[in-house]
């Protein structure tokens, strides 16, 4: 007897890009007419490949999947937004079939492909964590065992008799992930969901799936945060366009993705000498500059609201005394974000000898932007005078993303304005406040 | 070329397989079964959610039934003098309108059971078949309700003197409930699979289950009508429900042990052929709707 508990052949998926369907019954039906004759499709355009009784291309989410996963595993599946992941966590949950292949399974599967499925705003706190709890496949019994323990882990005791819909945000969420923290299938599947609630609730949740690993579950965990994913899983694979592409120890396949999407994207590290898109004396020079994310890794992706560093390298071309070091950010309409300059910071360099190189790191504890791509411009200045020794205008661009720092990130979008603040936002009766 | 654990693994048993196509007659009904405590927890929601936050609550399940008896009573017994059989126009139609109304019900809201339900579907299984079903056990409190009422309105009448016969066929009213409501279930499904791709089906649905009343005998007695159109009516399978029904507690009414047989009959084929194409459509339903 194996340990495989979950086995995945050959797996695909197909997606039908466009309309479904001919669009009305009378052409369904020549097609299906014709099909039941042997005749090729009459609506078919010469040359196209026929699908069905559809018209129109189809995509492959999911291209000939091959894996297994044995008992107690924790597998991280990563891969970019529109990879597949979700799709695989789809068929494995039974919500689609897929077009062809197989997936065998031992045991039960439970799917958390979002919290708070099937909560109901009008019913209260108690009726919607035995109604949502059923869906996820809990029995009446067992979700009356665990009731004290859910209303506690999701901290809203008092409210527990209270419709949802009169819950805050943050409530609702901490009650959905309650519910689904406290299931126990032998299989579970999770997508992106610890990202609700706000940091010290995420570490609460981080900690309770770590527990359910603990107790030798089966995970299947989908997450753009590499952090969590580093965190819990200890196998991980990747999915690149439909494609399994890399499996392993967890580790490897997140430090290959990671570089891989930075050079996707052009490299987190970039030589500036001989860039000519700057201005200054030239007494000093930024040589280079390079992104560094919290875990420390060269990556130009950084999650918003997540501490990263820029590193810029300076080569002083004759003899300064005293220096301020600045980082100018810029959002894709050319608009001037940010001035960090170290002077704001009392800090002041130098003096410098000619010929002398020398790195500069700023750490930036976080910023509140839309997920969108910024350009950096550094530039180093004299200290206590006006005049700039170098400026770099295109130095490097940075992709801000959400990886779910806030909890209101789901529903971030492309505001008006530049910066995205995470507020909590109420209502009262006028005279309460006077 | 196998290894050794290739071989073992080839004979190991797996819980589930799932594959692109299923056995058309692989209807789970074993995993709907188990899913008795979400069906329950489904008609909780169903009732709790209807009627928060209005004034009359429950109420609203007996004021639709009573108008649309008061409505028939004026018109169709008091301008077109339809016949009732000589029993008492207000309870000839009631029980009409009770029986009929939770046939139409169950069919209309489980028609609509992919499309209202597409968002969660979407996001976690759980035996589809747990939805329609929710809805005709939460119909059937509202039929209960109201039936509470027609006893009642038979009691008031009774005091007043009118005639009417209850009789020992009223323990067939579990079997007629039954039939309705796998009636309801079955054409319900049937049409909510078809809309994943056409929608027309749902205005369709609308005022067919309007134009099928009139062809049910709710207004008139099957034995008012001329004996060639009588056995078109009774092809209608909710015919002989209704007929036998009226005649279990009012006592008038045209009823036979076949043509129940072939409305129960035509109930079971509605329901297999209704889980059967519901069961095809569910597996990839998402991709379509």
């Amino acid at each position: 007897m194996s340990n495989t508990v979950i086995s995945i052949e050959n797996l695909s998926k197909a997606y039908q890009l466009g309309k479904i369907g001919t669009g009305t019954l009378h052409n369904d039906l020549k097609v299906w007419w014709a099909r039941a004759l042997g005749k090729p499709n009459p609506l078919l355009g010469i040359g196209l490949q026929d699908f069905g009784n559809r018209k129109g291309e189809t995509v492959w989410a999911l291209r000939n999947i091959n894996f297994k996963v044995n008992r107690g595993e924790v597998l991280g599946v990563i891969g970019r937004n529109g990879a597949g992941k979700s799709t695989l966590l789809k068929i494995l949950s039974s919500v689609t079939a897929p077009t062809s292949g197989h997936v065998k399974i031992k045991g039960n599967i439970a799917s958390l492909l979002e919290v708070g499925t099937g909560f109901h705003p009008d019913l209260t706190g108690r009726e919607n964590v035995y109604l949502n709890g059923a869906i996820l496949g809990m029995r009446k019994a067992e979700i009356t065992r665990k009731f004290e323990e859910i209303i506690e882990f999701a901290e809203i005791q008092q409210f527990i008799d209270t419709p949802v819909k009169r819950y805050s945000s943050g409530m609702y969420v901490r009650l959905a992930f309650a519910v689904a923290a406290h299931l126990e299938p032998d299989i579970m599947l999770v997508d992106e969901v610890l990202a609700v609630g706000d940091a010290a609730f995420q570490a609460k949740c981080l900690g309770k799936m770590g527990d359910v690993a603990n107790q030798g579950r089966t995970i299947l965990f989908v997450s753009h945060n590499m952090g969590a994913i580093k965190k819990l899983c200890g196998q991980a694979i990747r999915i690149h366009q439909g494609q399994l592409i890399a499996s392993g120890d967890t580790q490897t396949v997140v430090d290959r993705y990671l570089s891989d999407s930075g050079a996707e994207l052009g490299p987190s590290e970039r030589e500036l000498e001989n860039n000519k898109n700057r201005s200054g004396t030239g007494q000093a020079k930024i040589i280079k500059i390079a992104l560094m994310d919290n875990n420390g890794i060269k990556n130009k992706i950084i999650g918003i609201g997540k501490p990263f560093q820029i590193v810029i390298d300076v080569g002083f071309e004759s003899d300064i005394s005293k220096i301020v070091i600045g980082i100018q950010m810029a959002n894709q309409d050319k608009v001037h974000i940010l001035n960090l300059r170290s002077d704001g910071q009392n800090r002041i360099f130098g003096p410098f000898k000619q010929g002398t190189k020398k790195t500069f790191i700023v750490d930036i504890p976080g910023l509140p932007l839309y997920p969108g791509i910024y350009l950096i411009e550094p530039w180093v200045g004299e200290h206590g005078g006006k005049r700039i020794y170098d400026h770099v205008y295109d130095a490097m661009q940075i992709i801000m993303e959400s990886t779910g720092h806030y909890e209101s990130e789901s529903i971030i979008k492309k505001g008006k304005g530049l910066m995205f603040v995470d507020c909590e936002w109420e209502e009262s009766s006028l005279n309460s406040i006077i | 070329m196998h290894s050794d654990s290739d071989v073992q693994f080839a004979f190991e048993k797996w819980d589930k397989d799932i594959g692109p196509h299923r056995n058309l007659f692989d209807l789970r009904l074993r995993e709907l079964w188990h899913s008795y405590d979400l069906i329950m927890l489904f008609v909780r929601r169903d009732f709790v959610s209807t009627y928060t936050q209005t004034i009359l609550g429950p109420l609203w399940y007996l004021i639709q039934p009573i108008l649309t008896t008061i409505t028939f009573t004026i018109i169709f017994g008091g301008f077109a003098q339809l016949s009732t059989e000589g029993l008492p126009k207000f309870l000839f139609y009631m029980s009409g309108v009770i029986i009929w109304t939770y046939f139409a019900s169950c069919l209309t809201k489980t028609s609509d059971t992919f499309i209202n339900n597409a968002q969660l579907f979407g996001k976690v299984y759980f035996p589809r078949l747990a939805v329609p079903v929710s809805i005709v056990i939460s119909n059937l409190i509202a039929f209960a309700i109201q039936f509470v009422f027609f006893l009642v309105s038979m009691v008031f009448f009774a005091l007043r003197g009118f005639e009417f016969h209850p009789n020992w066929l009223i323990l067939l009213t579990p079997l007629l409930l039954l039939i309705m409501a796998g009636l309801g279930l079955g054409f319900g499904i049937i049409i909510s699979s078809l809309t994943t791709k056409y929608r027309d089906l749902r205005f369709l649905v609308q005022f067919g289950v309007q134009l099928l009343m009139f062809a049910t005998p709710v207004i008139y007695p099957v034995s008012s009508i001329p004996p060639q159109f009588q056995k078109l009516i009774m092809l209608n399978p909710l015919s002989a429900v209704v007929e036998t029904f009226r005649y279990a507690y009012l006592g008038e009414g045209t009823i036979s042990v076949g043509q129940l047989a072939y409305s129960f009959g035509f109930m079971l084929v509605a329901i297999l052929i209704g889980a059967v194409i519901f069961n095809r459509v569910e597996a990839t339903f998402m991709d379509t709707v």
